[in-house]
């Protein structure tokens, strides 16, 4: 058990890290650049450099901040989207906790996740942050609310909200087929709830200098940094498990499957970041709230009357 | 909504498109004869100095970074005794090279310069000087001027009748 945890934790901090280096040349070669090339081989080392940076700069606190708050916030996202990864499947037998509320338990903390960015911009005293953290709060409040419903049609097929069980029953037909409306609800909920571009209205540097963060610096800037990393590891871990049958597979060993998914997911965000612009706070709203929660809702009535009417009684998901 | 996909996917394909990046120091583009790179003072192709220390060039310099002192030798050549370009507030406009009557300051292609101390910038006379007579190999100012110098006397450059005896009635 213990070894599974320090396992998932190293895997999953190491991924954030490399997820920097990888970003960074995969816009790069998106906009027809190199990139960061030059530290190491294929620029790996430039991690290690910004490491180095991001510890020994000054761990600033602005007199005028919240202070208790101001150094709580960096830790919520952190913890948040590391205990989320407790549920994640990555292979049979490989999860850190099997519960049977695996998909809630996610749903929920990422929700908590939120009040990281919101205590930021709150505590920071500052008012770009404040805007950033009120547009942080917004979002999610509309996000979060079609992120849900948009799974549930996952969870009528399979039965059950535990994750392994989603999985395997994806065995005879990947959910992303007799789900396609939920898969494209939750990769768009998902881009806003990682507050990650086209979405990342919170952080605008455009508008808001850097939104939340703005007041961060050093390590507590790095943990942010992170976190939105971590959170892209994540939702693309769960997009897997979710859609495309996470670790299912032929040939190659299941935890192979698995990663290979999550990053044909993680580079799809990428690409997101690379080609799309951001939407005006009014436009993101007024998308999640009058387009993405109708069809949302729609797509849970006709799966849940697709398998009422069509699958026979004693053949439903989780009766049996 | 059809154009938000149509974009993501045309940057997908920009993936397999060349990068437009040079990767400068391990990979260089040629620069251009005429750019206007580090000042080097030129050579006649016999070897002797070209400046004259005229200050045409220290004249035209619009940041005054040009210094030199004219002198002569024995024979009535013309030369610099010193002549210093302080390249750390030189904006390589090529004014100098416009103004030089005898094409021996030039600017040349090269333009990796740079340097840990500000002091090594300013660059002196034997900095400066290069051997060739850079981009104008047959030149020589000195056989093609009127001025008489040791060795050759007015009249005997090049291309040059023998002056007009302004004392004699033959017409």
């Amino acid at each position: 058990m213990m070894a599974v945890i320090l396992g998932v934790l190293a895997a999953v901090l190491t991924m954030a890290a490399l997820l920097i280096w990888l970003e960074r040349r995969l816009l790069a070669l998106w906009q027809d650049r190199y990139g960061p090339n030059r530290v190491g081989p294929f620029g790996l080392l430039q991690v290690v450099a910004d490491m180095i940076k991001i510890f020994t700069k000054e761990d600033w606190v602005p007199p005028f901040a919240d202070r208790a708050v101001f150094v709580l916030a960096p830790a919520i996202i952190i913890l948040t989207v590391l205990l989320s990864f407790a549920v994640v499947p990555f292979a049979p037998g490989l999860v850190v906790q099997d519960l049977n509320i695996g998909l809630l338990f996610f749903l929920g903390l990422s929700s908590l996740g939120v009040y990281s960015v919101v205590l930021a911009g709150w505590a920071s005293n500052n008012k770009y942050s404040l805007l950033g953290g009120l547009r942080a709060a917004a979002q999610m409040l509309s996000y979060e609310v079609f992120m849900g419903l948009s799974l549930m049609g996952v969870v009528i097929l399979a039965g059950s909200f535990r994750l392994t069980d989603i999985v395997e029953a994806q065995r005879p037909m990947w959910f992303v087929v007799p789900q396609f409306p939920g898969f494209l609800l939750f990769l768009i909920a998902a881009v806003a709830e990682l507050r990650r571009l086209p979405f990342d209205l919170t952080e605008a540097e455009a508008e808001l200098v850097a939104g939340f963060h703005a007041e961060y610096s050093g390590i507590k800037f790095g943990m942010f940094f992170i976190g939105e990393y971590l959170g892209v590891v994540l939702i693309s871990a769960m997009i897997t498990t979710l859609f495309f049958g996470g670790w299912l597979g032929p040939v190659l060993p299941p935890l192979l499957w698995f990663l290979l998914k999550t990053f044909v997911f993680i580079s799809f965000f990428v690409l997101l970041r690379a080609a799309l612009p951001r939407p005006r706070f009014d436009q993101l709203i007024g998308f999640g709230w009058k387009i993405m929660l109708p069809l949302a809702l729609a797509n849970l009535l006709v799966t849940g009357a697709v398998v009422l009417g069509v699958v026979p009684g004693d053949a439903r998901p989780g009766r049996g | 909504m059809l154009s938000i996909l149509r974009t993501v996917w045309e940057v997908f394909l920009h993936a397999f498109r060349p990068r437009v990046t040079v990767q400068y120091p391990d990979e260089k583009i040629p620069l251009p004869p005429r750019y206007r790179g580090r000042i080097v003072l030129t050579r006649d192709p016999d070897g002797g100095e070209r400046c004259v220390a005229c200050y045409l060039c220290a004249v035209a310099c619009p940041v005054d970074c040009i210094a030199l002192q004219a002198t002569e030798d024995e024979t009535g050549r013309r030369y610099p005794a010193f002549f210093r370009i302080n390249f750390s507030r030189c904006i390589f406009c090529g004014y100098c090279e416009e103004a030089c009557p005898t094409y021996a300051i030039q600017l040349t292609p090269d333009m990796e310069m740079s340097e840990y101390k500000r002091e090594n910038l300013v660059y002196e006379k034997e900095d400066l000087q290069i051997d060739g007579p850079g981009k104008y190999p047959g030149y020589n100012f000195w056989r093609v001027s009127g001025v008489g110098i040791g060795g050759k006397d007015k009249g005997e450059a090049e291309r040059e009748s023998p002056p007009v005896d302004v004392h004699g009635l033959l017409p």
